[in-house]
C-alpha cells in the first residue's frame, strides 16, 4: 500500500533512480558558462536569487509561512558581508557565512513573536516588519549609507587561490557552489524527518500540535534555516557586485522573490531554480522592448498562473512527465 | 507652553485630515475584507485609477472637479463591480497566498498601464480655485484643502452609519460579514451582497485617491507605494469592523504627522513599530473583543 502524503511531498521524498533534473539544471549552468561569456555578471545575478528563492521555499513551500517581507535577511546578509568586507574582514567564505548567520539570529529573535501569527495577520506582520527593516536602514546613513550605499568593498581571492576576474567567471562559478550546496543540503533537510514534520505543521497545525510535536518550535528553527540561506543569497549579492544598496530591503524585492517562486512552483525547491532565471529573463526581455511594459508583462503571467497552471513550471514539468510514464504503461 | 498647544492643535488638524483620507481609501477594503476573505493587494490600483480618471476628466473634458471627481468615483465602482463578478469571484476558494499573488498581478497590470499611459512621473493634479485657498486658524494658515477632505470623511462616515445602521441592506449587509452561510440560509443573496459592498469599497478608494491627490500625488507605482499604510489599517482594524477604521485610520494619520514633526530624523517608521507591536498582540484587531 502507498501511503499518500500530499501531493509535493511524494515528488520530493520519491527515491528517484536517475536524476534527470538536477543533470538538466547542471547542463544548463555549464552551458550558460560557456555560450554566453559575456553575461556571466547577469547569470551571477540569477544564480543568486535562485538560492533566494530557494529560501523562501523552505519558509513558504514547505513550512507553510506565508510572507511578504524576506528580503530583510537577504538585506540583512548583504550589510553584514558588506560592512565585514570594509572594515577589514576580507576573506569571502566566511564573510558569506556570517551574513546567512546574522539573517539567522535575527529570524530566531522576531520569529517566536510573529510565527504565532497565521493566515492573514501573518502577512501584514512580514510586511510591517519589511517597511520598518527599510526605513531603519534609511534613516541610519551612519551605518548603512542611505541612499549612496555601501561601496569599496574589496576581497581577497577565494580559499586563498582563486583570484576574482574582471570578466566575472570566477564569481559565477562562486555563486554556483554556494547555490550547488546550499539546494543539496535542502533537499536533505526536505526529506528529513524535520521536514516532514514542517510539512506536517503547513496541512494542519493543530492536528500537529495535539500529536506532541512542538509547532511554534518547528517553524521557528525553519524561519531561521531559511532566513540563513536568504543571507548567504543577499551576501553572495554584495560580494559580486561589491556593492550594497538599500533596494535589497524593499518590500518590492520581497513580493518579486515570492513571483519567482510561485512561477518556478512552490514547495518543490526546483521551482526557485526555475522560477528565478524565466522570472528575470522575461523581465530584462520585456524592459528592452518597453521600459514601461514589463510589469504589464509579469503581472498577466502571475494572472495566468494562479488561475491556469498553480503548479507553475516545474509542476506543469512533473505532470507532462508523469502523463508521458502512464501512457508508456509504467508503473507510477 | 501656548507654542506647544497651538502645535499640538495644528498636528491633530494635519493628521487627522490625512487620516481622513487614509479612512476613505482603506474603508472599502475593511468591509470587503470582512465579507470575502481575500486579501485584495489591488485595492490601491482602484484608487489610483479614480484619482488618474479624475484628472483626466478635468484636463480632457473640461470637467470642473467636484462633477469629475464624482464621475470617476461611479465610474470605478461600476469597474469594481465587473471585476469581481469576473475575477474575484474566482478567488474565493482558493489558497491565500494564491489570492495575494493574483491580486499582486492585478497590481502590476495598472502600474504598467498608467506608465505607459501617462508616463512614469507624478501626474499634476489641480485643484480648484475655491479649494487652493487657506483660512486663519488661531493666527496660523491653514488650508481649505484639508477642511474639505475632513468633510467628506464626515459625510462618508454618517453615510456609513445611516446605511449599515438604518437600512435593510446594512443589516443584511452585517449579517453576512458575522456569518455568511448562515446569512445564505435566511434567504439573503449574500452574492449580489458582496459584488454591490465591493462596488462601493472600490468606488470610495477611487474617490479617496482623487480627492486625496494632493497628498498621496498619483504616479503610476501608486498601488504599491500606499498599500502598506491601507494594509496597516485593515490589519489593525479588524477585518470587517468598519467602526474601529475610523479610529485607527485618525490615529494613524496623527501618531505619523506627529513623530514626523518632533522626530524628524525617526520619522515615518515609528508607526511600522508600532503597527508591528498591535499586530503581535491582538492580531484580530486594536478594538476587537479577543477571542
Amino acid at each position: 500500500m502507498k501511503i499518500v502524503v500530499s501531493s509535493s511531498g511524494t515528488t520530493a521524498l520519491k527515491p528517484r533512480g536517475f536524476p534527470v533534473m538536477e543533470i538538466a539544471l547542471l547542463g544548463a549552468a555549464v552551458a550558460v558558462f560557456f555560450l554566453f561569456p559575456e553575461n556571466l555578471a547577469l547569470a551571477s545575478y540569477v544564480g543568486i536569487f535562485a538560492l533566494f528563492a530557494l529560501s523562501l521555499d523552505v519558509a513558504l513551500g514547505i513550512a507553510g509561512i506565508v510572507t511578504l517581507g524576506h528580503a530583510v535577511f537577504f538585506g540583512v546578509g548583504a550589510y553584514t558581508a558588506g560592512l565585514i568586507a570594509i572594515a577589514g574582514w576580507s576573506e569571502p567564505i566566511s564573510g558569506v557565512l556570517l551574513g546567512g548567520l546574522a539573517a539567522a539570529v535575527l529570524a530566531l529573535a522576531i520569529g517566536p513573536f510573529i510565527l504565532r501569527l497565521t493566515g492573514l495577520p501573518l502577512v501584514m506582520i512580514t510586511l510591517a516588519v519589511g517597511v520598518f527593516f527599510f526605513e531603519a536602514a534609511n534613516k541610519m546613513t551612519w551605518l548603512t549609507g542611505g541612499d549612496d550605499g555601501l561601496y569599496n568593498i574589496e576581497l581577497a581571492p577565494v580559499l586563498g587561490i582563486f583570484e576574482w576576474s574582471v570578466f566575472g567567471t570566477m564569481e559565477y562559478l562562486y555563486v554556483l557552489a554556494w547555490l550547488g550546496a546550499i539546494f543539496y543540503a535542502a533537499q536533505r533537510l526536505a526529506a528529513s524527518p524535520f521536514g516532514f514534520a514542517l510539512r506536517g505543521i503547513r496541512e494542519n497545525r493543530l492536528r500537529m500540535g495535539l500529536i506532541g510535536s512542538s509547532v511554534l518550535g518547528h517553524l521557528v528553527v525553519a524561519y531561521a534555516v531559511s532566513a540563513f540561506i536568504a543571507g548567504v543569497a543577499g551576501a553572495l549579492l554584495a560580494q559580486t557586485t561589491e556593492f550594497v544598496g538599500l533596494e535589497v530591503l524593499s518590500i518590492e524585492q520581497s513580493i518579486d522573490v515570492v513571483i519567482m517562486l510561485v512561477l518556478g512552483g512552490v514547495g518543490r525547491l526546483f521551482g526557485a531554480l526555475l522560477g528565478a532565471p524565466v522570472y528575470l529573463l522575461v523581465k530584462d526581455l520585456s524592459k528592452q522592448w518597453n521600459p514601461h511594459a514589463w510589469m504589464i508583462v509579469i503581472g498577466m503571467l502571475l494572472i495566468f498562473v494562479m488561475l491556469f497552471a498553480r503548479g507553475g513550471i516545474y509542476g506543469g514539468l512533473a505532470s507532462l512527465m508523469s502523463r508521458r510514464r502512464l501512457n508508456q504503461g509504467e508503473p507510477e | 507652553m501656548e507654542q506647544l498647544l497651538g502645535s499640538l492643535v495644528f498636528i491633530v488638524l494635519y493628521g487627522g485630515t490625512y487620516g481622513a483620507v487614509l479612512f476613505i481609501i482603506s474603508v472599502g477594503l475593511v468591509m470587503t475584507m470582512g465579507l470575502m476573505r481575500v486579501p485584495n493587494l489591488a485595492h490601491g490600483a482602484f484608487a489610483a485609477i479614480g484619482g488618474y480618471g479624475a484628472a483626466l476628466l478635468m484636463n480632457g473634458l473640461g470637467l470642473n472637479y467636484y462633477a469629475a471627481v464624482a464621475l470617476a468615483t461611479m465610474a470605478v465602482a461600476a469597474l469594481g463591480a465587473l471585476a469581481e463578478r469576473t475575477i474575484y469571484v474566482r478567488l474565493y476558494r482558493i489558497p491565500e497566498l494564491d489570492q495575494i499573488l493574483l491580486t499582486v498581478g492585478i497590481s502590476f497590470v495598472v502600474i504598467g498601464g498608467l506608465a505607459l499611459l501617462f508616463g512614469p512621473n507624478v501626474f499634476a493634479f489641480r485643484l480648484p480655485p475655491s479649494l487652493s485657498a487657506s483660512v486663519d486658524i488661531l493666527g496660523r494658515s491653514f488650508p481649505v484643502y484639508r477642511i474639505f477632505l475632513l468633510a467628506v470623511g464626515v459625510v462618508i462616515i454618517a453615510g456609513f452609519w445611516l446605511v449599515f445602521d438604518r437600512t435593510n441592506f446594512g443589516a443584511k449587509l452585517r449579517a453576512a460579514v458575522d456569518n455568511r452561510s448562515m446569512a445564505q440560509a435566511t434567504g439573503i443573496d449574500v452574492e449580489r451582497l458582496v459584488m454591490l459592498a465591493f462596488a462601493a469599497g472600490t468606488g470610495l478608494a477611487a474617490l479617496g485617491g482623487a480627492i486625496g491627490a494632493g497628498l498621496f500625488p498619483l504616479e503610476p507605482l501608486y498601488p504599491i507605494k500606499y498599500l502598506t499604510i491601507i494594509l496597516i489599517i485593515v490589519a489593525i482594524s479588524g477585518f470587517g469592523n468598519i467602526k474601529s477604521s475610523i479610529a485607527v485610520a485618525i490615529l494613524v494619520g496623527i501618531i505619523e504627522t506627529a513623530a514626523r514633526f518632533w522626530l524628524p530624523e525617526v520619522g515615518g517608521f515609528t508607526v511600522y513599530a508600532l503597527v508591528i507591536g498591535a499586530v503581535a498582540l491582538r492580531p484580530a484587531g486594536l478594538f476587537a473583543r479577543q477571542e
